[in-house]
């Protein structure tokens, strides 16, 4: 019973939702619903659990003492901080919570983002070295799509930007259709596979 | 030559940061004005914005972050302009915690302060919701039992903008503001495939690529990629914001770039062809 009943809840729901994007009845659409709603309380719970990870991962290492403790605990403290500011005094504008929000997490978020540009023109510099037939097809592109794609290219030929439209709507379409329909095809073999029993390794078994 | 090939060859990356950094901040503080054109995904943007009927209801999903600020806010800006102009009554959520503050600010900047509409009437947050495409697939049953209460608390069914909307056959186009996911993609799969309602898309110019067999298919309607495509659909809309303003710093930075490559280049045939 320990692997029938995980298999029939698993056929049924994964029958059930496929019935349902076919079938335009309101009462079993309204029946999706109302378990689409358990599923939203189960995505919601999982926040309690990945706070209940962060205390499990960083208590210990608080507690001995370890490596950057400070820092441990002040992430844990900061969390703490928040979620209270953010139960006891509201998220909307004005309050202690939004303070903090814009004041610390939107600027430090948006400078580590910031950074990329750095570290991807230092990438850049280095990976695109043409050393294959490969690599010259992959810098030359990268180059002609990166300089097409802002003013200056059209400052320097005016169909620039048509040219750049062309490698974006057709070569490099068709690559990416392609691995979208693969990736499609891939998806429903594995859902129909689990739905049917054959892959089982959700439930920790081959 | 050589020295400065072998210079080349073992640049230190600081000296790299240096020039980008001085390729940005340059351009920035002394403008160049560099004029550009509006591209086709663009123009379908503002089109299918244009074409929805005045004091229509319309979808506005914020699914993005403080990271993707610099890149989507300028289009989110826009997007609201041109919204707003028409007239169209915004309902905005996020799939992204930490979406629904940026929306309020956007909001509140253009709705409230530049246009003076009202919150509730004319424009409304609905803040966030855990469930990514659960909560996509749930509000085409329900949008009010998806979201029950709006960002600042209010229950939805004393919100006036929200009379007479139960799911998306009651607004006419989905703007969706996207930096990954839960975003376009899934608003595609999810949504305007299944319910076949108009979808638009900003992105970041990263994930840009991935939405143009969206766009080709038309199940996208307009695609904003990145600061560029803000940019561009900010002439449009006839706005300067930061996306032209930033237009120049970004050709800056890409110019710097190319040029290292290319230095790269030649500094590696050149020693490889002198056995180095």
């Amino acid at each position: 019973m320990r692997k029938e009943v995980p298999l029939i809840i698993t056929f049924l729901a994964g029958a059930f939702f496929i019935a349902d994007y076919f079938i335009p009845h309101t009462g079993f659409s309204n029946r999706a619903a109302d378990i689409n709603g358990w599923a939203i309380i189960v995505l919601a719970a999982s926040y309690i659990l990945g706070v209940l990870n962060i205390l499990r991962i960083n208590y210990g290492k608080v507690a001995k003492r370890e490596k950057d403790w400070v820092l441990k605990l002040i992430l844990v403290l900061c969390m703490f901080f928040m979620l209270g500011a953010g139960i006891f005094g509201g998220i909307t504008e004005g309050t202690i919570f939004d303070w903090f929000f814009v004041n610390t997490f939107t600027p430090m978020q948006a400078t580590m983002f910031a950074l990329l540009a750095f570290f991807i023109a230092s990438a850049a510099f280095r990976a695109f070295r043409i050393r294959t037939v490969q690599a010259a097809l992959l810098a030359i592109t990268a180059v002609l799509v990166m300089i097409g794609r802002v003013p200056i290219g059209e400052s320097i030929w005016k169909s620039f930007p048509d040219f750049t439209e062309w490698i974006m709507n057709v070569p490099q379409l068709a690559g990416k259709r392609a691995i979208l329909i693969g990736a499609a095809l891939g998806a429903i073999a594995t859902g129909l596979k689990v739905i049917t029993g054959l892959e089982r390794t959700y439930m920790g078994q081959d | 030559m050589r020295k400065f090939f072998e210079f080349m060859n073992q640049l230190d990356r600081r000296v790299i940061f240096i020039f980008v950094a001085l390729a940005i901040i340059l351009p920035l503080l002394f403008p160049l004005n560099i004029k550009f054109t509006v591209t086709e995904p663009v123009r379908g943007f503002y089109d299918a914005i244009d074409k929805v009927p005045n004091g229509s209801k319309v979808l506005f999903a914020c699914d993005f972050e403080p990271g993707s600020l610099p890149e989507l806010y300028p289009m989110t800006y826009a997007a609201l302009e041109q919204m707003l102009k028409k007239d169209l009554k915004i309902i905005a959520l996020s799939l992204w915690p930490a979406g629904p503050p940026l929306a309020e600010k956007a909001l509140t900047d253009m709705a409230e302060k530049e246009f003076k509409k009202k919150y509730g009437v004319d424009y409304v947050n609905l803040g966030f919701k855990e469930g990514r495409e659960v909560v996509m697939v749930s509000m085409g049953s329900s949008i009010p039992n998806t979201f029950p209460q709006d960002y600042r608390g209010t229950k939805v069914s004393q919100i006036p903008i929200m009379q007479g909307v139960n799911n998306f056959k009651d607004v006419k186009l989905i703007v969706n503001i996207s930096a990954g996911y839960p975003g376009t993609k899934e608003w595609v799969q999810q949504v305007q495939a299944r319910y076949n309602i108009g979808l638009v898309s900003g992105c970041t110019a990263v994930s840009a690529p991935e939405y143009y067999p969206y766009y080709q298919s038309r199940q996208l309607l307009g695609l904003l990629g990145g600061m560029k495509g803000a940019a561009e659909y900010e002439i449009l809309v006839n706005r300067i914001g930061l996306g032209r303003r930033g237009m120049d710093a970004q050709s800056m930075a890409h110019v710097i770039i190319f040029l290292f490559i290319l230095l790269g280049n030649l500094a590696y045939f050149s020693l490889k062809k002198k056995g180095t």
